[in-house]
């Protein structure tokens, strides 16, 4: 399955994204065509049971199509769609193929069917046609709201991507259910964490595959800049890099198959942000001037990384969440959390917004 | 573009050697209970040929090799599971190490029948020790430049080659029985990786001399070798005269792919966490999370190159980028450790913590240099991704 994944969305993205369309999407342009183009793919919907209108796809399988959303900078919820969709069907509710978000944060609560509150930093938020959200309090409930319901403070990442704030005063949720005892009210945080991670994945191999296409094309002093040890060094601690939040990305995806697995989400968003500082850094020396300009491709992928690094939790989050847990178990018990993976975190600082 | 990259796939350890891993645990809870944290931090340094025989015993030694040579013919996973189980509680492995990762798999692949059956055996008993012969006075990272050299002389049974030279940085010369040398035995060729051969050279023959070095802290691990006019026999010759170049190769990727490259170290992070303790400060708590994925993502890139390894695959260029990553890791390791905690390095006395801390921190510079340096680990990283 994974292999047809990657394939068919590799073939429907790489002729329809481009440094252009990017551009584009950035002055707050909706890609219809594009969306249109992903939902006859179904990818939306592919983390739903067929019976409630998906494919059936696990998280392992749909690695590759999160990375490959990164890869290309997609300008679309689809990562956050996937999620969307994957948390409806485990509340029992129907998959949507449409553009759904999911709310990072939320400080909401639901009275007598309507919903009141404020949503932060929501993804594509005032383009989605639903954002599923997670309301505070002892019976948690998972929300899917109309961001048309909602008074929308647009903002956009550094990357030209919208993350906006939502209140909603008194809406009626599209639909509604309690969330299952065994999912926890901290989903959309660590599905989100994970799938930025994977995003980042995707990120840091077009950043250097650009790089290394560069390098070897650039004459300076009478010949490919790749011939400097200095630049193949680089080059070399970038591709170090991007390989390890690759397979901590995967990791994530892999273990979280049943039920999230926060020790490796965990693991997988520090050492993505990680790397995306240090690769965006490095393609940029790589690349001289040029790569600074709007209008290379690099920047697409650097101002994405810059982003998608403090989303979800930024690494500051996660390493002391992380080394909390590893603090309290004390060293006997790092060896066993690090083969067994499982080791559970202490709760956030910060769940509302 | 296909980057390599792309070698870096998710890999877990299949759960059917579940069993065997808390076997080994619960065998090196028991074994090790008493081992200071100091000498734990030794782990992959320390030699002590009584817990070599022990594992050998219980068959944790050479256990992917053939039964007729005595090993167990366990797959990849059974033996990674083994090694870094050992070096994760800082067991004395350093004996039999060399001989377990890279002797033994080259005498199995390059060696005659008489010569699998004369050492591997042994090796699996975890009795017979094995050193790495490459490194020259004046052939550190350049290794193609090495200027030992072993001349055939005589013919029929008095035949014998003759072998003069120096090998230096010798880990563990002092106390094996062999050593596995490249040495020059053809005029050296334009392609410069020509003209090299390997010999089984035994310590105790006569015209060998072991020198100790010691090291920055004062310890003894590595040492200078002198050949004059050793007379090694035929039979001393290990795979093809003139084809030492390739077989260094080979024996390099199994050299630089192993958990050791980022695990030799974790005694300091034990002693941290347990100096900490469970209410860490923030920037405790975040340097100690941020050690901890490193360590997790580490250890996921090289479960991917065994997995190369275990498919038959060449994991060269997966292997370099762990071995490099590992040692960055290391090394941040003590630095870290000195930042986030106010206890100085002591020797000699002081808490469990400061003295391996003081250990690991003048340990940490042979980490980017032991098994090839940082330099040519990215050089091998930049040819592979089509730079040079």
């Amino acid at each position: 399955m994974r292999e047809l994944f990657e394939s068919t969305l590799e073939r429907l993205l790489s002729d329809r994204v481009t440094p252009a369309l990017l551009r584009e999407c950035e002055t707050g342009v909706w890609p219809a065509a594009l969306w249109a183009a992903v939902e006859e793919s179904g990818f939306a919907v592919a983390a739903a049971p067929e019976l409630l209108g998906g494919a059936d796809a696990g998280w392992e399988d749909l690695y590759v199509v999160v990375r490959a959303a990164g890869r290309h900078a997609l300008p679309l919820p689809l990562p956050e769609a996937l999620l969307a969709n994957a948390l409806l069907a485990r509340c029992g509710l129907d998959a949507r193929n449409e553009p759904l978000t999911v709310a990072p944060l939320a400080d909401l609560s639901l009275q007598a069917g309507r919903a009141h509150g404020r949503l932060a930093d929501v993804p594509w938020g005032r383009h989605a046609t639903g954002v599923v959200a997670i309301t505070g309090g002892a019976v948690p409930m998972l929300l899917l709201l109309d961001p048309r319901q909602a008074s929308v403070s647009a903002k956009q990442n550094i990357a030209g991507e919208p993350r906006d704030d939502l209140v909603f005063d008194g809406a009626t949720p599209l639909a509604s259910a309690p969330l299952p005892v065994d999912l926890t009210p901290e989903s959309i945080w660590l599905g989100g964490a994970m799938l930025r991670s994977a995003q980042c994945a995707g990120a840091l191999e077009t950043a250097l595959a650009l790089s290394v296409q560069y390098a070897t094309e650039r004459v300076q002093f009478g010949k490919p800049i790749a011939s400097f040890q200095a630049i193949q060094h680089q080059l070399a601690v970038m591709a170090e890099q991007a390989g390890c939040a690759a397979v901590a990305a995967e990791a994530a995806f892999a273990d979280s198959a049943v039920a999230w697995s926060p020790f490796a989400i965990a693991t997988a968003k520090i050492v993505s942000a990680e790397a995306a500082g240090v690769v965006a850094g490095m393609a940029h020396a790589v690349h001289g001037a040029i790569g600074f300009t709007h209008e290379h491709a690099l920047q697409h992928l650097t101002r994405r990384l810059w982003s998608w690094r403090s989303e979800f939790g930024n690494q500051g989050h996660w390493t002391q969440r992380l080394g909390q847990a590893v603090c309290a178990g004390g060293a006997g018990a790092l060896w066993p959390a690090v083969t067994s993976g499982a080791l559970p975190l202490p709760a956030a600082q910060r769940t509302h917004a | 573009m296909d980057l390599p990259i792309r070698t870096f796939r998710h890999q877990r350890i299949p759960a059917e050697t579940e069993p065997l891993r808390q076997q080994v645990r619960a065998f090196l809870a028991d074994a090790l209970k008493d081992r200071p944290a100091l000498r734990r931090a030794d782990s992959w340094m320390g030699a002590d040929p009584a817990f070599s025989r022990e594992l050998g015993r219980r068959g944790w030694i050479g256990m992917a090799l053939p039964k007729c040579y005595g090993g167990h013919e366990a797959g990849p996973w059974a033996r990674y599971v083994v090694i870094e189980e050992l070096l994760a509680a800082g067991a004395p492995v350093s004996a039999h190490w060399i001989a377990d990762r890279q002797s033994g798999p080259l005498i199995l692949r390059y060696g005659t029948e008489a010569q699998r059956e004369a050492y591997l055996p042994g090796i699996c008993r975890g009795e017979l020790y094995f050193c790495i012969g490459m490194s020259e006075p004046n052939s550190g990272s350049d290794l193609a430049s090495i200027r030992s050299r072993a001349v055939r002389e005589g013919d029929g049974a008095s035949a014998a080659w003759v072998l003069n030279g120096q090998k230096v940085w010798t880990t563990n010369a002092h106390y094996s029985q062999y050593m596995i040398a490249l040495v020059r035995t053809g005029e050296k060729p334009a392609d410069r990786h020509g003209g090299m051969s390997q010999f089984i050279v035994d310590l105790k023959a006569p015209g060998v001399t072991v020198r100790p070095i010691t090291d920055l802290s004062g310890s003894q691990h590595f040492n200078e070798v002198y050949f004059d006019n050793v007379r090694l026999r035929d039979a001393a010759l290990i795979g093809t005269e003139g084809e030492g170049w390739q077989q260094v190769t080979a024996e390099l990727a199994f050299e630089r792919s192993g958990p050791e490259r980022f695990l030799s170290s974790i005694a300091l992070l034990h002693t941290l966490i347990d100096a900490v303790g469970p209410k860490p400060d923030a920037l405790q708590a975040r340097e100690i999370g941020r050690l901890t994925a490193r360590l997790v993502a580490l250890r996921q890139m090289s479960l991917a190159v065994t997995a190369e390894l275990a498919a038959g695959q060449n994991p060269a260029w997966a292997a370099s980028c762990v071995k490099d990553l590992g040692a960055v890791f290391e090394q941040d390791l003590p630095e870290i450790a000195q930042a986030v905690l106010d206890q100085a390095p002591a020797v000699g006395g002081g808490s469990n913590h400061a003295q391996v801390l003081a250990a690991l921190m003048q340990m940490a510079p042979s980490f980017s240099l032991r098994g090839g340096t940082r330099e040519i680990l990215r050089g091998i990283i930049a040819r592979g991704l089509g730079l040079r």
